[in-house]
């Protein structure tokens, strides 16, 4: 069934990171419409026949299928000249995008489901922190985010107190920033990027800027691949697989506060793509 | 017709399915099940899915008492299917109301029985009762279809059709009990399978039926935002009988006591219940219960010289005596964040330290229990004191001065994350309050729970009450507490011990100066002045706002 939430039609999509295209057409799916993507000098999206509206943002290809896109969010650390972008993975899940944007955003699973790396028992408590809708663009940001980490990062030799910012400035994108175990006075950048092919699968893209000039780019791609490995288990056995609004599907705790404020935030969006919108 | 579906027994599962510290998944009417048998035998059918983010509970961990989601580390408890522990809120006892969505179930003739709302006896199963499994063959057919053409199979074997969902289905068949079980197994599961090939055939030319699409309940209003109060004065909800009495220690008498109807509710380590006796006294007894005991609590009750008519009463009490107790109330939660625990008991205070440990010792989480009693005689609940091996010290016999010596060392290296509980009689509780102070232990990290309330309550003046929420204004006379003033007008309030000991009547004070009188509250709490217990404390100023 073809996708019919306007709000959603009318966002970019990350669709191939920049560096996997070559002179072949690459097929891929977008919100159930099946995408070919051409390059000859440059790089062109066509669905049905129609030519789509194409940008190249921070590694990758972004497509529209609707008619009036607004600018994509903005990530300024990603010109930064002393940092290192890598294209990390192109993941495939079977869930919805706002799960795995949930899943992204939460910190109570690090020791459980990544264990002895972004987190280990018993330093299991997720301390309060500040959840707003931002007033300056229309994102949410989580701040004052701490947890124990035994090894934060590729490039970590040692468990760590971690400060997490968490932003979402798109329904089906986040970006994370975290101490940075290279430069302990400035914060790394991850982000996650969500290609819906459908309401229950997606392709999740990670991108991630980093200050660190020692550890390779197989090294941290390894790294994130082995993190997401490890979430994507988990995501694939929730159920329902599209993201619940009504507050009472399920059973939030105070460390679920983005993910109350995420659920709302779309629900006052109007978003129904790969969710299961509030009854009431 | 989906109804009377629900009504009736299916087997959804062999009992050797069923094996030690496996989860098991079954589906019936489309809703998917998470099948797990503790280490009592008890077999568990819940719905497969946490209710915190909905992640399958058959990837969980079965760990013989608990199951334990994959997901965020939720623990949720043999039976009653109660979440117990938070781990990303260490400090916070879970709501009881907390709870998983469970079904019928029953074990027999080597099968699993369920069903959605399934209520009466089981089939009857004549001469199969108790005869041999046949290996389960999964059909991708309607249930109807296979049941159909199961009429021309070999009428000596009784079967079952499991509707997983409504197209696809599991036949499970009974023979009769017969010698030759393995020549009679291999006839059937070849049999079958060649019945299987035949019926999939069949379905592949019809339509598929539409998949049943069974309804996730929704969770109660209060779980939007936790923690939640409940709103209850002191209320004897439980009918209990005491199904086993024994002295275990001088003057110390276990009771065991199990419920008249319905199950007990779930409890978590450091509760206590209100046990409401005859003569019309209440008295507060903590479970002594370790992780996934959950068929009966046992309580440890000290028969006091003075008695008031408590503890002598229920040393006076008999094996099948009924007794009428409240739902038990943590307000002594056990953090397990923490990298090592000390659990100090005194006398009879050990029984809340001994349901800690036991969830501890479970666990695999370091702790050391030291008990201090007064003689070998005076020694209660040592089998389960002796599978704490090395982390268990007894001190006997010691004189004031040797145990506050005792208690030094104990306390002497305060470390970030190590946490301690203690529970005695008072003048040990302050002896460690005041050895705490000292060796630089924050509030945060040492837990204290007192049985009673010693010092001597002033209950003079009168002073005004404003509940900010209920939008009134309530004077508290001379003589009454601020307790029995929400009470007299209709406030609910939940309250246990009144003596300013339990902590379950606690309220947040919005302005106004307090007059604490309860050994609750930490002297950090007592001085940040916004939280007051209502049974015994009252104000210093000629008003206070109340959250309530």
């Amino acid at each position: 069934m073809p996708c019919t939430d306007s709000v959603a039609l009318n966002l970019w999509y990350p669709v191939t990171a920049l560096e996997d295209i070559t002179s072949k057409p690459l097929h891929t799916l977008l919100l159930e419409e099946p995408l070919i993507i051409r390059h000859d000098g440059t790089s062109q999206v066509h669905t049905r026949g129609r030519t789509l509206p194409v940008r190249e943002s921070y590694g990758y290809l972004w497509t529209s299928l609707g008619t009036s896109q607004e600018d994509l969010f903005p990530i300024p650390e990603y010109t930064e000249d002393d940092r290192r972008n890598v294209h990390a993975a192109t993941i495939g899940v079977q869930t919805s995008a706002p799960r795995s944007i949930e899943n992204f955003l939460d910190m109570g699973h690090f020791p459980y489901v990544h264990t002895n790396i972004l987190g280990a028992e018993p330093h299991t408590e997720v301390k309060e922190y500040t959840v707003e809708v931002s007033t300056e663009c229309d994102e949410i940001r989580a701040t004052n985010c701490l947890f124990w980490q035994p090894m934060a990062a590729a490039a970590s030799s040692a468990g760590a107190e971690v400060n997490y910012i968490y932003r979402v400035p798109h329904p089906y994108c986040a970006v994370l920033y975290k101490s940075s175990p290279a430069n302990p006075d400035r914060l790394d950048v991850i982000a996650i990027f969500l290609q819906p092919e459908t309401q229950e699968r997606v392709r999740a893209h990670m991108m991630l800027c980093l200050l660190d000039e020692t550890t390779s780019n197989r090294e941290i791609r390894l790294f994130q691949q082995t993190i997401f490995g490890q979430d994507k288990p988990i995501l694939e056995n929730q159920f329902p697989k599209r993201l619940p609004l009504d507050p009472r599907a399920e059973t939030p705790i105070r460390a679920d506060k983005s993910a109350i404020a995420y659920r709302r935030w779309l629900s006052e969006k109007g978003i129904t793509y790969g969710v299961i919108p509030s009854a009431a | 017709m989906l109804h009377s579906l629900y009504q009736q027994w299916f087997p959804i599962a062999s009992s050797t399915d069923l094996v030690p510290r496996h989860v098991y998944q079954a589906q019936l009417l489309g809703r998917e099940f998470a099948v797990w048998r503790a280490d009592d035998g008890y077999v568990n059918v819940w719905e497969n899915r946490c209710l915190h983010r909905g992640v399958r509970l058959s990837i969980g961990i079965n760990d013989g008492r608990e199951l334990k989601c994959q997901y965020h580390g939720w623990r949720y408890t043999n039976r009653t299917a109660g979440c117990t522990y938070i781990p990303a809120h260490p400090a916070d006892a879970p709501a009881r109301t907390i709870c998983n969505n469970t079904y019928p179930a029953q074990e027999a003739h080597g099968l699993i029985w369920a069903g959605e709302e399934a209520n009466g006896p089981l089939p009857d199963l004549g001469a199969h009762a108790n005869g041999i499994v046949l290996r389960p063959i999964p059909v991708h057919a309607p249930a109807e279809m296979v049941e159909t053409t199961l009429q021309s199979y070999d009428q000596d074997i009784l079967f079952f059709v499991q509707p997983c969902d409504s197209d696809h289905c599991i036949i499970r068949g009974i023979a009769k009990p017969n010698d030759d079980r393995t020549v009679l197994l291999r006839q059937h599961s070849f049999a079958l399978g060649e019945l299987r090939d035949q019926v999939e055939a069949h379905a592949a030319l019809v339509e598929a039926p539409a998949r049943y699409k069974p309804v996730i309940a929704r969770v109660a209003e209060d779980f939007i935002d936790i923690p939640t109060l409940t709103k209850e004065g002191r209320t004897a909800d439980l009918p209990v009988t005491i199904t086993a009495k024994d002295i275990i220690a001088k003057g110390i008498a276990r009771l065991r006591l199990e419920p008249l109807k319905c199950a007990l509710p779930t409890f978590q380590p450091g509760a206590h219940v209100d046990v409401h006796l005859q003569n019309g006294l209440v008295r507060q007894y903590s479970l002594t219960n370790g992780p996934g005991e959950t068929d009966h609590y046992t309580i440890g009750v000290k028969l006091e010289p003075d008695s008031r008519g408590g503890s002598s009463t229920i040393h006076a009490l008999n094996l099948g005596d009924n007794l009428a107790i409240s739902v038990p109330r943590n307000n002594f939660p056990l953090r397990r964040d923490a990298v090592e625990t000390i659990l100090i008991a005194g006398g009879i205070g050990m029984t809340p330290l001994l349901s800690m440990a036991r969830a501890l010792n479970v666990q695999g989480l370091p702790f050391a229990f030291h008990y201090f009693v007064q003689s070998d005689a005076h020694i209660a609940f040592r089998q389960e004191i002796g599978t704490f091996a090395d982390a268990a010290t007894i001190h006997k016999g010691l004189s004031p001065e040797d145990t506050s010596t005792k208690l030094s060392e104990i306390l002497a290296e305060p470390g970030p994350a190590r946490h301690v509980y203690i529970c005695g009689p008072g003048p040990m509780l302050d002896t460690a309050r005041e050895i705490a102070g000292r060796t630089g232990w924050s509030d945060t990290q040492i837990h204290f729970e007192y049985f009673k309330n010693n010092t001597q309550r002033n209950t003079s003046g009168s002073f005004k009450i404003e509940l900010a929420r209920s939008a009134m204004t309530l004077t508290v006379p001379e003589g009454t507490s601020i307790l029995n003033v929400l009470h007299e007008n209709g406030i609910n309030m939940s309250s246990s011990c009144e003596l300013g000991a339990c902590g379950t009547c606690r309220c947040t004070v919005i302005a106004g100066e307090i007059d604490h009188q309860d050994v609750y509250l930490t002297d950090s709490e007592k001085a940040a002045g916004n939280a007051m217990m209502t049974c015994v404390s009252r104000a210093r100023s000629d008003r206070l706002i109340l959250d309530i």
